[in-house]
């Protein structure tokens, strides 16, 4: 049976408190919620923390409160199936109840968390593995190695994004709150990732990531297709987010579109969306804007199927996307299902 | 006689005996399983694919604290494997290592953290060696050698066979049309939930148990006692219910061995339960095979000559694969009428872990190549797919070129079933781009028809004791790994003597207790334990009637065994419950003991290498699947699935609709995602989440045919379930694809992005095709050439006895006809599950 | 770190004293003796090890006893009442939902959870909610039917299981069908 590694688990029952305990682990600390990214990936010897912080015991770190007219705030320890089933999040911020229902596996999503989601580990199958396979082949540089096995010469880690909230909570205009030992910032979940595969998040690891905050949802429509093999369990190979604000006459006047899972963090089509301001979504129009917003997706060869088809799908992706909030026929569904 | 009315159970629908123990966790599976004093064992396994071993010290290992024990290949020196011929494994690589994986070490400790500690305590040295890891390596001339015996002409060819069934020259020169196709199917595995798990005892007066989820406990307790060197009477095997076994729980595995000899260093209960990466490694799963296919037909689409091809994969050791490799080639010619027929197979070792038999064993490659290549002959005929193959169908009674014999067959009735049930005509070709249908037939093996070991002994035993309260206990050395041998025992037996199944006690698969059964492997379970059940429950139903029919002075033929009585027929209220009648019998006889066994009748052809092939009784399947595909994704979303499947008759209708339905999962997850692959040299994605496995959400509703053919040697008329349906559901899908969206998937599994790939080179004017192009070039040996039996294609009778007295047929009958009694000449003739 | 923990499981307090790494997979198989939940990856990957606690299916393999503590733990063995089966203990047996029967522990306790929120679901509610449940026997369509059979019954829609297993007086809808 694979088991976890030796640690001290602290549960602290204020903010205050865990953010005291976390500052004091230091590097051998870590924080954990639902534990569904964190304890696999100690199964496996990805980390082997001396003490862990656990979350969930904090009160209020699961709230969902506000309302689509006025913003929302997402408590971190939300669970996935909390997130995804809050009639609140469904009605003004539909991309985040489809990327939430859509991760893993429902019992799996009893247990995850918003914020965890938010921090996924990033994925690669040269990574995803045990110390025994990972010595095997040679390790990486994420851990125990010092080269990237799926681009042998590259200096960097092309791990991947593999998150389905984060796509989803960007192309909302999401924010996040950390809460540090230095105080309390907001970033725009934008801001929250970097494009490296190891140092993928820019909160410091003693921050912690309290809420979601959702700016209000008027005007807005979103959706979020994923990519995948079965209609659960898997991981996204492509995420696709899509907001769109739309004004008289159909007109768009505000638009995000986010690619997950085809780099180390979520990719913002910005020139794509930019096609369709003060324009009208005409299914021509719309092949142009899907075309645009693959040409930054970049997949490599460290995640199921093959480069090429992946590139291909985020094509059709978000043409599928945006035929849907269109109100055009498409084929395929959105968020998990199948 | 049952009574009123025909049977309670048999050919009915009811509940399986072991579901209240599976449902509320009483079950103990045997990594269930804590003994006192119980030490934990690792495996230290190669993480290199092919190296020697330089140096190997385990001081450190067993200088840490809650070691017990560190053992290597030097303790347990003796070459086993599951095939007499094939004893290539070691329990711990000696000399060299052959896969990543490959085991090396084991350790012994008190709790598993300990025993993994250990293990990485072990210090080896190794001198890496070259890897082959394809089948275009292992065919080339090359000085890397993956395993010290093999067939030639190459290095690496484990196997190396040609057969050839009347005038193959003669077939083609007659025909009117003829195609060469080459397919290619990928290695898959059977990933049962279950991880493997062996707990084993050493006892102070020397006797070793070992507890174990196999498929095969007779063939562990041979392996035991060969490595160990410990008499199989000092050794008793325990199979535990087997959480999965699909075929790959029928080896004897390293971790068996060595829990057994920690155990006997320890002198204390040692369990070793595998991690699921472990369960990859082990494997023992379905071969890649890469296949070449010529046929040649008539006008009418009747075959004149088939000729294939086969290269398998075959990983580092041989496991089944020579039965594997025979296979491939036996069983084309039991569903088509082939006058002429050339088989050429070969196995090659590469530095993978091993291939061996998953369900369908061998079969389902090229049955998804001929069946693929039937429909491609039909259009280019202009024929539809459902009459080329009944054109083609064999006929009952009949035999085939290469010599099998069929009995009962239930093909054609098949084939139309399932067409009329899915309005195949109807939607074939005329379905909206995007969808379509597909058909293909199968058959498969009632049990293989000989042993894995020569031996003249029968294959399946069971015993029956009646005690005087009318407790009825039946033992066999049968293993329900899910597939419902203990159901069918019960059934059988409480169908006979007027009872109930779940009120028959069964103790199974325990090598002290029981008498044999050869293992749940070749679908043979129902057939051979069926009928040794049928023949104990007979004999003591005798006793029983005997002893009635003197305390009620009605003669024998005037009663009536029936719901928990014995009753004279024209009185019902003149009689005795069972256990009075089991009373007044034990006073009459003595102990209320009879036996059954089953042995199949000799069926093997003249020639070298018809051990692989022969059943008693063969299944027959025909499936049409419905697919959806996304033209802009490649995405096929399989919409419904109509099998019909010739069971003969069922045992328990439930059970056997069950066993189709996860045949069709199973097949429909080979054909669409699952694979086992490689890259630089290890298992590409050793998980759960990676080997894509369907869910709930991927599986389409199943309509299920039950075509009843009452074979005659089958108890109560049965036949096979549990691997049949599988086979052809996979070629019905590719032919499906192509219906839908008029691409050529010849390569399983038929993943989306060769969906595209075909639709690409289809719309740039190209043929629309994924799949190899050509085979190596190889030397097969010279063909073994073999006359078809004479009026092979004749039906020699019609209308056997059935076996068990189905409806409308006299109830007494023997089982086990023989029509041919030709002996194998193969004395180390391979065999199967 | 060594923790001291009461957990309340099939409704009885429970006092273990375990490595606070272990997870609840471990603590009920090994502590406690609790075998009926299996484990097929340990990794969250295939839902085999799946427990109720407070009601909802969670994965006892990623699960620390420590984060559970007065939380309400059903396990398989807490599913029948005193010697009485639950409906869909009986439904799985008569309709071979469980073949191997190593899955099903996991797959009955999520059922359960569902049953109890929603006592009437259509098929695609059965699908969506046991996705996270791998079987690999069955091809899951006598899982759904056998859900469906114990939720009629337990609706008073369907008839009580005969007392020998045989076969219905009136018979269950053999024809099967599937997700989509």
């Amino acid at each position: 049976m694979l088991r976890l590694p030796p640690f001290t688990y602290l549960a602290p029952r204020t903010l205050e408190q865990a953010v005291g305990q976390i500052g004091e682990a230091g590097p051998e600390g870590m924080l954990v919620a639902g534990g569904t990214d964190l304890y696999p990936n100690m199964k496996r010897r990805q980390f082997e923390p001396k003490v862990l912080v656990g979350l969930r015991g904090i009160r209020d770190l699961g709230r969902i409160s506000g309302t689509p007219a006025q913003g929302l705030a997402i408590g971190a320890c939300a669970t996935l199936a909390q997130v995804a089933s809050h009639p609140a999040v469904a009605e003004g911020y539909r991309a985040l109840a489809l990327a939430a229902g859509a991760v893993s596996t429902p019992p799996l999503r009893n247990m995850g968390t918003l914020g965890g989601n938010l921090c996924l580990d990033t994925r690669c199958n040269y990574y995803n593995q045990t110390y025994h396979w990972r010595k095997s082949i040679g390790f990486c540089m994420k851990k125990d190695g010092d080269i990237c096995l799926v681009a042998p010469g590259s200096p960097r880690c092309w791990a991947l994004s593999s998150t389905d909230a984060a796509p989803a909570a960007i192309a909302l205009g999401a924010r996040v709150r950390l809460v540090g030992a230095g105080g309390e910032r907001v970033v725009s979940a934008a801001d929250l990732y970097r494009d490296d595969g190891m140092r993928y998040l820019s909160k410091a690891p003693d921050e912690i990531l309290v809420d979601v905050i959702l700016p209000p949802a008027d005007g807005w429509r979103s959706t979020y297709w994923k990519l995948r093999r079965r209609g659960s369990f898997d991981f996204p190979i492509l995420g696709v987010a899509v907001a769109l604000r739309s004004g008289p006459g159909g007109v768009i006047e505000d638009a995000r579109i986010v690619l997950g899972a085809v780099a180390s963090r979520p990719v913002v089509a910005t020139r794509a969306a930019g096609l369709v301001m003060g324009q009208r979504l005409t299914a021509d129009l719309i092949g142009r804007v899907a075309q645009a917003a693959s040409e930054p997706a970049k997949p490599l060869d460290n995640a199921d199927l093959t480069i090429g088809y992946r590139k291909r799908m985020a094509r059709v992706y978000v043409e599928r996307a945006l035929r849907e909030l269109a109100g055009l026929p498409y084929d395929g569904a959105p968020g998990g299902a199948r | 006689m049952t009574a009123g009315g025909g049977p309670r159970f048999i050919g009915r629908p009811w509940a399986r005996v072991d579901g209240p123990g599976k449902t509320t966790g009483e079950a103990r599976y045997a990594d269930d399983l804590v003994l006192p004093r119980m030490l934990y064992g690792k495996l230290l396994r190669s993480h290199l694919p092919h190296a020697r071993i330089v140096r190997l010290d385990t001081s450190r290992a067993r200088a840490l604290p809650g070691v017990h024990a560190v053992i290597t290949g030097r303790d347990l020196p003796v070459r086993f494997g599951i095939m007499p011929t094939s004893q290539d494994e070691e329990a711990l690589c000696l000399e060299k290592v052959r896969y990543v994986g490959d085991p090396i070490a084991a350790v012994a400790a008190l709790d598993e953290e300990t025993a993994e500690r250990a293990c990485e305590a072990i210090e080896v040295e190794y001198e890496p060696l070259a890897p082959v890891m394809s089948i275009e390596e292992a065919v080339a001339e090359t000085s890397v050698r993956v395993q010290e015996h093999g067939d030639g002409p190459v290095p690496n060819v484990h196997k190396n066979v040609s057969l050839e069934f009347g005038d193959v020259a003669q077939g083609f020169a007659q025909a009117d049309h003829i195609r060469e196709d080459v397919f290619f199917f990928q290695g898959n595995t059977h990933l049962p939930m279950e991880q493997h798990s062996a707990v084993a005892q050493y006892d102070a007066a020397g006797r070793l148990t070992l507890w174990t989820s196999s498929q095969t406990p007779h063939y562990v307790h041979r392996a035991l006692a060969k490595v160990l060197g410990l008499p199989m009477s000092r050794i008793r095997v325990i199979a535990t219910p087997v959480g999965g076994g699909f075929g790959g729980k029928s080896d004897p595995f390293s971790h068996e061995l060595c829990a057994a000899k920690l155990a006997v260093a320890t002198g204390r209960p040692v369990k070793i339960t595998l991690t699921r990466e472990e369960v990859f490694y082990a494997h023992r799963g379905r071969h890649p095979v890469l296949m070449w296919l010529r046929t040649g037909v008539r006008r009418d689409g009747r075959i004149t000559a088939c000729h294939i091809k086969t290269f398998l994969d075959g990983g580092a050791y041989g496991s089944y694969g020579i039965a594997t490799t025979y296979y491939t080639g036996a069983l084309q010619t039991v569903t088509y009428k082939i006058p002429a027929y050339k088989f050429e197979g070969t196995r090659l070792w590469t530095n993978k872990p091993p291939c061996g038999p998953k369900r369908g064993h061998g079969t389902p490659q090229p049955r998804f190549a001929i069946e693929a290549q039937m429909d491609k002959l039909a259009e280019d005929l202009g024929l539809d797919p459902v009459a080329i193959r009944l054109a083609n169908a064999t006929e009952p009674f009949t035999r085939t070129v290469n010599h099998l014999r069929i009995t009962s067959n239930g093909l054609r009735e098949c084939i139309e079933r399932v067409a009329e049930a899915s309005g195949f005509r109807a939607k074939h070709r005329r379905l909206p781009f995007g969808r379509g249908v597909g058909l293909a037939v199968s058959t498969y093996l009632s049990g293989a028809g000989l042993p894995i070991y020569w031996n003249d002994m029968p294959h399946s035993e069971v015993q029956i004791r009646v005690d005087r309260g009318g407790g009825v206990l039946v033992s066999c050395g049968a293993i329900d790994i899910g597939q419902g041998s203990d159901s069918v025992l019960a059934g059988i037996v409480a169908e006979v003597l007027g009872l109930a199944p779940s009120e028959i006690g069964l103790v199974t698969a325990d090598t002290d207790l029981t008498p044999i059964d050869l293992g749940s492997y070749s679908s043979r379970v129902t057939f051979m334990a069926g009928n040794a059940a049928l023949e104990a429950a007979r004999k003591m139903r005798e006793l029983l009637v005997a002893a009635a029919s003197a305390h009620l002075e009605v003669e024998p033929d005037g009663l009536v065994v029936g719901d928990h009585r014995i009753h004279a027929a024209a009185q019902p209220e003149r009689g005795v419950t069972f256990p009075e009648a089991a009373a007044l019998a034990e006073a009459r006889f003595g102990t209320l003991v009879t036996v059954g066994s089953y042995r199949p009748p000799r069926l093997a052809g003249p020639y070298k290498g018809s051990g692989v092939g022969p059943s008693p009784a063969y299944s027959f399947s025909a499936a049409v699947v419905e697919v959806a595909v996304d033209p802009a994704t490649g995405e096929v979303r399989p919409q419904r699935v109509w099998i019909a499947h010739d069971i003969g008759r069922a045992i328990n209708e439930t059970l056997v609709i069950g066993q189709i339905e996860g045949s069709v999962y199973m097949a429909l997850g080979e054909a669409l995602m699952e694979e086992q692959v490689f890259r630089k040299g290890l298992h590409k994605i050793p998980s759960m989440l990676e080997y894509k496995s369907p869910t709930f959400l991927e599986m389409p509703p199943v309509e299920t045919i039950l075509v009843v053919t009452d074979d005659p040697e089958g108890p109560f008329g049965a036949k096979e379930a549990g691997q049949g349906p599988l086979l052809p559901v996979i070629p019905a899908v590719a032919n499906a694809v192509y219906d839908a969206v008029g691409v050529r998937i010849d390569e399983v599994p038929i993943t989306p992005d060769k969906v595209l790939a075909a639709l690409d080179q289809a719309a740039r004017g190209g043929v629309g095709r994924v799949g190899p192009r050509r085979v190596p070039p190889f030397r097969f040996r010279d063909p073994i050439k073999v006359e078809p039996p004479a009026g092979w294609s004749v039906p020699w009778r019609r209308g056997l006895p059935v076996a068990g007295g189905a409806p409308g047929l006299p109830d007494d009958l023997p089982t086990g006809t023989a029509p041919s009694d030709a002996r194998p000449r193969d004395r180390e003739a391979p065999e199967e599950p | 770190m060594k923790v001291a923990l009461t957990l309340r499981i099939n409704g009885e307090a429970r006092d273990v004293i375990a490595p606070v790494h272990k997870t609840l997979l471990e603590v009920l198989r090994e502590d406690l003796g609790l075998t009926g939940t299996k484990h097929g990856c340990e990794l969250g990957e295939c839902g085999t090890c799946t427990v109720l606690v407070d009601g909802t299916p969670v994965l006892s393999c990623l699960t620390l006893p420590v984060e559970v503590q007065d939380r309400e733990i059903t396990t398989i063995e807490g599913l029948a009442r005193g010697g009485e089966l639950h409906p869909l203990q009986v439904a799985f047996t008569e309709l071979g939902a469980a073949q191997c029967g190593y899955c099903t522990p996991g797959m009955l306790l999520a059922a359960k959870a569902l049953l109890d929120r929603n006592p009437a679901p259509a098929r695609e509610d059965v699908s969506a909610w046991l996705a996270g449940n791998l079987c690999r026997c069955t091809g899951y369509l006598k899982i759904l039917e056998a859900v469906e059979l114990a939720a009629a019954r337990a609706r008073g829609d369907a008839p009580q299981p005969t007392g020998d297993g045989g076969p219905p007086a009136a018979r269950v809808p053999q024809r099967s069908g599937g997700a989509s």
